[in-house]
C-alpha cells in the first residue's frame, strides 16, 4: 500500500514507530500529485520545497522526543482562502492574484505548531461563492470519480485532493455547505463545526455570521483528530467561543445504543435523486440496526432557507468585499480619478458570480429595500434556528442527505444561478442556525458517484455527531473505496 | 419586474462595479428571477419575530488592547499596487 493512500491515524502510528519518515511520506504525496494533477487541477499553488523542509523538521521532532501530536509530519492541503505567511493566497480571484499574506491565520498556525506539513493551496469557487468550483478564476477542478463531473464547492479542490490522495487531509471553509457538499460529491468526510468553535482569524471573509473552518478527511477518526488540532478560543476572533475542546477522537467508541436520531420529513422531498434518498435511508437503517432510536422531527421552515441564505450571505459579502478597492493590496486598474479606479479595478478583478452576489447584497441592503429583504431574512433566520431547537428537544442528532443529487456535470448549472443555489438546499439551514454538521459517504449511485449522508449535531456537541458518524463508518466500507482516475 | 435596468445601474455604482452593457442586461434578468424567488419569504408572518443577530449567546468579548503581532512595514507594503518609500501610493482623493 502506498503511503499517500493512508489516513492520518495510520501514518501517525508509523511515523511514531519510525517505520516511515515524513520526508518519504511527503515525497509520496508529491509523486501522486505529479501523476494526477494535470487531470484534476485540485491545486492553485504547490509548496513542494517548503513542504519538504517542514517534513524534515517533523522528522527531527519525531526523532528527538516523546512530543508527537497526531498531525506531526502529516501532509495537509489548505483551501486557498487561508492566509499562510509567505505563500500566495488568491481566494481563486484575479483581484488577489498576487497576494502574499504577511502572517498565518489561526487555524493554519495551529496546524503548523502541531507539525503538519503544508502541501499547497487548493482550488475553490472565487471567494467561496459557488457549489461546483467552476467559479475559480484559474481552473476548473474535476471530480476524481468522474472527470466530466464537478467536485462540488466551494471547497472542491480540497475535496478532490483528499479523494485522490493528493494530500492526507485538507482544510476547508463552509458558509452554506462548502465543506459538506464537496465532501459528499467526492466521497470523503467533511465537518463544519458549530459557529464559534474554530477561529476565523486569517480566513478571507465571505459571510462573517455564517463562515466556519473545518476538516476534510478520508475517515471520521481523522476528522476528529484534525478538529481537535484547530478548534478552540482565539482572542483574535471575538466570535470564537471560550469553551473547552474535547479530545474528540477518544470518544469514538462505536457505541450508539439508545442515541436518538431525528429524521426531518422536510428533507425527503420530491426532486431529490431517488438513488440519493435510497442510500441515505439505508444508512439510517444501518444505524438503527446498531441500536439508535429513530424519531420523526419537523423543520417546517426548511423551504425558506435558500431565500434567507442568499439574502444574508450576499448582504454580508457585499460589505466584506468592499475592502477590495485596489489601494493597499490586490489588483488595481488605472483610472482617471479615484472613483474610476475603484470601478475599473473591481470590474476587472471580480468574476461573474462574485459580481452577481455583490449586486444582490448591495440591493438587499440599499435604502428602500432593507426591510423587505435583509430584515425579513434575519427574522426568518430566527424561525429556522427555532425549528432546530424544537427538534433537538426530541433527539441527539439529525440525519439528512447532504445534497439533493450526486455530483452534476461540468457546465450543467453555470447558466442558471438559481439552480446552482438550490444544490445547497440541505446544508444551508445548518449555517443559518450555527449548528455543527458533518457529511460522510453512504453509498454510490448507478453512475458510480458517491452519495453523502449529513449528520447534524446540537450546539458545541460535535462529539455526539462524530460518535454517530464513527459507528456508521465502522459498520460500512464506503470510506475505503477509492476512485480510479482515468 | 422586481428590478429594472436603471436600478441595476444604480446598485452597480453603489457597489463600485463598472458593468458592461451586456453584463447589465444579463444581471437585470438574473437578479429579477432570483428576487422573485426571494418573494417566498412574504408567505411568512414575522411580525412578532425578532431578527437574529448572532447564533451563539456571546454578548461581548473583551480583551486587553495590546499589540501581539506587529508585521514589518515592508511585508505590508509588499502587496501594494503602488508605493513610495514607506507609503501606499493612491490616486488623489480631494479634487
Amino acid at each position: 500500500m502506498s503511503l499517500h493512500t493512508s489516513t492520518i491515524r495510520e501514518l501517525s502510528e508509523k511515523l511514531k514507530r519510525r517505520e516511515i519518515s515524513s520526508v518519504e511520506l511527503t515525497e509520496s504525496v508529491f509523486a501522486r500529485i505529479s501523476a494526477t494533477e494535470e487531470r484534476l487541477r485540485s491545486y492553485v499553488t504547490l509548496c513542494r520545497e517548503s513542504a519538504l523542509g517542514e517534513a524534515q523538521q517533523a522528522d527531527e521532532r519525531l526523532k528527538n522526543g516523546s512530543d508527537a501530536p497526531p498531525l506531526l509530519g502529516i501532509p495537509i492541503a489548505l483551501k486557498d482562502i487561508f492566509l499562510a505567511q509567505g505563500v500566495r493566497t488568491t481566494c481563486a480571484s484575479k483581484i488577489l492574484g498576487n497576494f502574499v499574506p504577511p502572517y498565518d491565520g489561526t487555524a493554519v498556525k495551529r496546524l503548523k505548531t502541531s507539525g503538519a506539513v503544508i502541501v499547497g493551496k487548493t482550488n475553490m469557487d472565487e471567494f467561496a461563492m459557488g457549489s461546483s468550483t467552476e467559479n475559480s478564476a484559474f481552473a476548473v477542478t474535476r471530480n476524481p470519480w468522474n472527470l466530466e463531473r464537478v467536485p462540488g464547492g466551494s471547497s472542491g479542490g480540497s475535496a478532490a485532493a483528499v479523494a485522490a490522495d493528493q494530500c492526507i487531509a485538507a482544510l476547508g471553509t463552509d458558509t452554506g455547505g462548502s465543506i459538506r457538499q464537496p465532501a459528499a460529491c467526492c466521497g470523503i468526510v467533511g465537518l463544519k463545526p458549530t459557529y464559534g468553535r474554530v477561529s476565523r482569524f486569517g480566513v478571507i471573509a465571505f459571510a462573517s455570521s455564517l463562515d466556519q473552518v473545518g476538516p476534510m478527511t478520508k475517515d471520521v477518526t481523522d476528522c476528529a483528530l484534525m478538529l481537535e488540532t484547530i478548534a478552540g478560543h482565539d482572542p483574535a476572533d471575538s466570535t470564537s467561543v471560550p469553551a473547552p475542546v474535547p479530545a474528540y477522537a477518544s470518544h469514538l467508541t462505536g457505541e450508539v445504543k439508545g442515541l436518538r436520531v431525528g429524521i426531518p420529513k422536510e428533507y425527503f422531498i420530491p426532486g431529490i435523486q431517488p438513488e440519493v434518498e435510497q442510500a441515505v435511508k439505508e444508512g439510517i437503517h444501518r444505524l438503527e440496526k446498531a441500536g439508535v432510536e429513530l424519531v420523526e422531527v419537523s423543520l417546517p421552515h426548511t423551504e425558506y432557507a435558500v431565500a434567507v441564505y442568499y439574502i444574508i450571505a450576499t448582504a454580508e459579502a457585499s460589505s466584506n468585499l468592499a475592502r477590495y478597492d485596489g489601494m493597499k493590496y490586490g489588483y488595481r486598474a488605472p483610472g482617471k480619478n479615484l472613483t474610476e479606479t475603484y470601478l475599473k479595478s473591481r470590474q476587472e478583478g471580480f468574476g461573474p458570480e462574485v459580481k452577481r452576489r455583490i449586486m444582490l447584497g448591495t440591493y438587499a441592503l440599499s435604502a428602500g429595500y432593507y426591510d423587505a429583504y435583509y430584515l425579513k431574512a434575519q427574522k426568518a433566520r430566527t424561525l429556522i434556528k427555532r425549528d432546530f431547537e424544537e427538534a433537538f428537544k426530541k433527539c441527539d442528532v439529525i440525519i439528512t442527505p447532504t445534497a439533493p443529487t450526486t455530483a452534476f456535470k461540468i457546465g450543467e448549472k453555470t447558466e442558471d444561478p438559481l439552480q446552482m443555489y438550490l444544490s445547497d438546499i440541505f446544508t444551508i439551514s445548518v449555517n443559518l442556525a450555527g449548528l455543527p454538521g458533518l457529511s460522510l459517504p453512504c453509498g454510490f449511485d448507478s453512475a458510480g458517484l458517491p452519495v453523502g449522508m449529513q449528520i447534524i449535531g446540537k450546539y458545541f456537541d460535535e462529539t455526539t455527531m462524530l460518535r454517530a458518524a464513527f459507528a456508521y463508518e465502522q459498520a460500512t466500507e464506503w470510506h475505503k473505496k477509492k476512485p480510479k482516475i482515468s | 419586474m422586481k428590478i429594472t435596468r436603471e436600478e441595476v445601474q444604480r446598485v452597480a455604482l453603489l457597489a463600485r462595479l463598472q458593468l458592461s452593457p451586456q453584463e447589465e442586461e444579463l444581471l437585470t434578468g438574473q437578479l429579477d428571477k432570483i428576487l422573485q424567488y426571494m418573494d417566498k419569504l412574504n408567505q411568512l408572518d414575522t411580525e412578532k419575530v425578532e431578527p437574529l443577530a448572532h447564533v451563539v449567546d456571546i454578548v461581548n468579548a473583551f480583551r486587553e488592547d495590546r499589540v501581539v503581532h506587529e508585521p514589518k512595514p515592508d511585508s505590508l507594503l509588499a502587496n501594494a499596487p503602488a508605493k513610495e518609500k514607506t507609503f501606499f501610493k493612491v490616486p488623489k482623493i480631494i479634487e
